[in-house]
């Protein structure tokens, strides 16, 4: 074989082995909140590696900061993130800045079907505008705001029968704000085991999101909604209704008369820390969180039961949870494609639900034994009946930071009424889709 | 040596470089050595202001490019303007600024004027008194939190020892009224020390000879201080008076650390509300009539302020 001849050979095997592998490998990003259920998410996309060939790497931002870091990433155009878990309120924006690849063409191509998840997941998590078949969206992580409390509080024979002096009525697993109220109250600043504790750790922190998701576990049970009639933008009567109103003054006397000094700025880990560390007989929080909490050595077990969110006037809970989405800006779509389409399939939501996961296919959620698999499954599959999520409009930061001011305003720094508030949360709604050219 | 230096300079410049440079005027080359920071200064200051003012009279949003951009004239100033809890957080910036800098300036001058007088130790004093300035704000911040904790926090207990009050009972954070306070404590804490040193600075240079003839003309140490050390020391003051109004003017990671600007809004000063209107409301135009407003009041009082000073400084 000449020299020319076996350079020639080399370049071919060379560039077919470069080729091949440039083809079949790819280094992706997957972008989410750090928290309980993105570890079990690298636990769970080993299997992706080992299938395709594919790296997968991780950017987990702290909630706090998960917003701003990964708008500015979205914003700017970057390239950071292949895959992304955005929040369920970042969907129009995405679809409407272009920063989210529309699926529909895929998941036909593929036959994945939005039939196959929970009406309220692909609703909240994948369309946009809401409700139409406009996927940009995978549904990958229910959830939604619930609530947990000390078992082995509530199952003490002293204090039942201090709880049944003082209301006349058994302690139990609360069925209405009211009552989740009286208990809490109930507990405030009363001595177990040597030590003070407090009634409920609840959501008022300012800087993000926490005092709207926290509040709107009052606002929805009480039949709060945030238009007269959808898509019109018509507020007036249904942000301040009486309802509403009474139900933000009922978040305030929560706050006011049932939590644990200190407690002006809190949000998800404040509340962990508060229930962990035994401050607190009950603490509203993500269902993302129970498995940890269930886990927890000191305060989970036989300590531990969970219950959702108490129903008034009508039953309702905060939704939390996220779908995936391919980025638009990311040059290895194709990749990023194919894990949405490992991600999709019944095996692999059964073993993302055994890890600690939320499942939001159907194959999972109506599966005989899963209201039995966890002792919070069959309160998660009542809360995602009635879930109602914030705004998803492109302009919902705004819509968003007005809300968090005017509570705050509110609840904690006691500034007028609630009826004020809520007046002026419209004044500023109205600015902000007027400036959206929607009203 | 140094003429060896020039000579293989000289040298090893090629002929046809040094006949052009020959051929330059003084301020030419003058030019040519600053034009390069010129136009450093231009493109990430003069342009970057023209810009800001020109998107101020905007609707334009950093996150939404596509959107169309509408001129609204004077809209966002006349909003700002007329906003009320755009004074509020003025207010609330105003009493971060009048009760930092007075209580800086007061113990920071205070401590001067102890590190001053000679004593044992004197050197580790100073060393201990300035490592609060020498944290970042970020970590005192976090510290601080913790120390306003009612339930755990050492302040609380402090205060509840010398007042006889429950520590659960009052939130140094959560409360409206004691808000403001906290983060002035946490700021005076942090940066008096830097006043201190100014101050310092300012006591150092008075020589001692003033002070012998004071003493030597029988005039009181209440006299000396009012007579000699205060108008000699006051020109470092209202310099340091300065810097920490600048900066405290800007205030933004201590307070975010701290508060995130509440209770509701009591502390959320105009830089906090500056950043949530740029970078997560992602209103730029309205934002960048903000921020103009803020630089014109901060130029127009630094101005003044600068001018006062060299009056001082030329008496």
């Amino acid at each position: 074989m000449t020299y020319s001849k076996l350079a020639s050979a080399s370049a071919i095997v060379f560039a077919a082995t470069t080729l091949s592998t440039t083809a079949q490998a790819e280094d992706l990003t997957l972008c989410w909140a750090a928290w309980d259920p993105a570890n079990a998410l690298v636990e769970l996309s080993k299997e992706f590696e080992t299938e395709s060939g594919n790296t997968m790497n991780f950017e987990f931002v702290p909630w706090p900061n998960f917003a701003d870091r990964m708008q500015n990433e979205l914003n700017s155009g970057g390239k950071l993130c292949d895959l992304l878990i955005g929040d369920s309120q970042w969907i129009g924006g995405g679809a409407e800045n272009g920063h989210y690849v529309k699926l529909n063409d895929f998941f036909d191509a593929e036959s994945i079907s939005m039939d196959d998840f929970a009406p309220a997941t692909v609703y909240a998590y994948s369309t946009w505008p809401k409700g139409t078949p406009n996927y940009y969206a995978l549904p990958a992580m229910g959830d939604a705001n619930g609530w947990f409390y000390r078992k082995d509080w509530f199952e003490n024979e002293d204090i039942k029968a201090a709880y049944k002096e003082a209301t006349g009525q058994d302690l139990r697993e609360p069925e209405s704000q009211k009552e989740l109220l009286q208990i809490a109250q109930f507990f405030q600043g009363r001595e177990i085991d040597g030590k003070t504790v407090y009634g409920a750790a609840i959501f008022t922190e300012r800087g993000s999101e926490g005092i709207t998701m926290g509040v709107t576990g009052a606002l929805y049970p009480w039949g709060f909604k945030y238009e007269n009639t959808p898509g019109s933008y018509d507020m007036e009567g249904a942000v301040n209704s009486p309802e509403a109103v009474e139900a933000l003054e009922f978040y305030k006397e929560l706050y006011k008369t049932a939590t644990p000094p200190g407690y002006t700025n809190s949000y998800m880990s404040e509340s962990l820390d508060a229930f962990k560390s035994g401050q607190v007989a009950m603490a509203m929080n993500w269902f993302a969180f129970f498995p940890g909490l269930f886990a927890d050595p000191n305060t989970g077990g036989e300590k531990i039961d969970f219950f959702v969110n108490p129903p008034q006037n009508v039953a309702g809970s905060t939704l939390g949870g996220q779908g995936i989405s391919v980025v638009s800006y990311s040059d290895k779509q194709d990749a990023a494609l194919d894990y949405i389409k490992w991600f999709a399939q019944p095996e692999v939501q059964a073993k993302w639900w055994e890890l600690g996961g939320y499942s939001a296919h159907n194959s999972v959620l109506q599966d005989p034994g899963f209201v039995d698999s966890a002792p919070f499954a069959g309160d998660f599959l009542l809360a995602m009946n009635d879930v109602q999520d914030f705004w998803q409009e492109p302009a919902y930061a705004e819509l968003l930071l007005a809300m968090q001011k005017r509570i705050h305003d509110y609840v904690v720094a006691d500034q007028g009424t609630a009826q004020e508030a809520l007046d002026l949360l419209i004044e500023d709604w109205t600015e902000t889709f007027e400036d959206e050219g929607k009203l | 040596m140094s003429d060896r230096t020039i000579d293989r300079v000289a040298q090893a410049t090629p002929v046809r470089a040094a006949r052009k440079i020959r051929g330059l005027s003084d301020r030419a080359i003058a030019w040519i050595f600053i034009s390069p920071t010129i136009f450093l200064l231009l493109a990430i200051n003069i342009f970057p202001l023209i810009w800001t003012i020109k998107l101020s009279f905007t609707n334009f949003k950093a996150n939404r490019i596509g959107r169309e951009i509408k001129d609204v004239g004077f809209r966002n100033y006349e909003r700002i303007l007329t906003d009320s809890d755009t004074w509020l957080n003025m207010q609330a910036t105003a009493h971060f600024l009048f009760w930092t800098i007075f209580f800086q300036v007061l113990i920071g001058f205070a401590l001067a004027w102890l590190i001053n007088k000679k004593f044992r130790g004197n050197d580790l004093w100073t060393t201990i008194i300035v490592l609060p300035m020498m944290l970042s704000p970020a970590v005192v911040g976090n510290f601080w939190k913790f120390l306003y904790q009612p339930q755990i926090g050492l302040f609380n207990y402090i205060i509840a020892w010398f007042t006889g009050k429950d520590p659960s009972s009052f939130e140094m954070l959560g409360s409206v009224q004691l808000a403001p306070w906290s983060i002035v404590i946490v700021d005076t804490w942090m940066w008096t020390p830097f006043v201190m040193l100014i101050c310092l600075a300012g006591l150092r240079s008075i020589p001692d000879y003033i002070y012998e003839a004071a003493e030597v003309d029988r005039a009181s140490k209440l006299r000396q201080f009012f007579t000699i050390t205060i108008p000699m020391v006051l020109p470092f003051l209202m310099l340091a008076v300065l810097f920490r109004g600048i900066e405290n003017f800007k205030m933004f990671d201590l307070v975010v650390q701290l508060t995130g600007g509440g209770p509701g809004s009591t502390t959320e000063l105009t830089s906090i509300n500056l950043k949530r209107e740029a970078f997560e409301k992602w209103r730029t135009g309205y934002a960048s009539a903000y921020a103009i407003i803020l630089f014109v009041t901060v130029f127009g009082l630094a101005s003044i302020y600068v001018k006062a000073l060299n009056r001082v400084k030329q008496r």
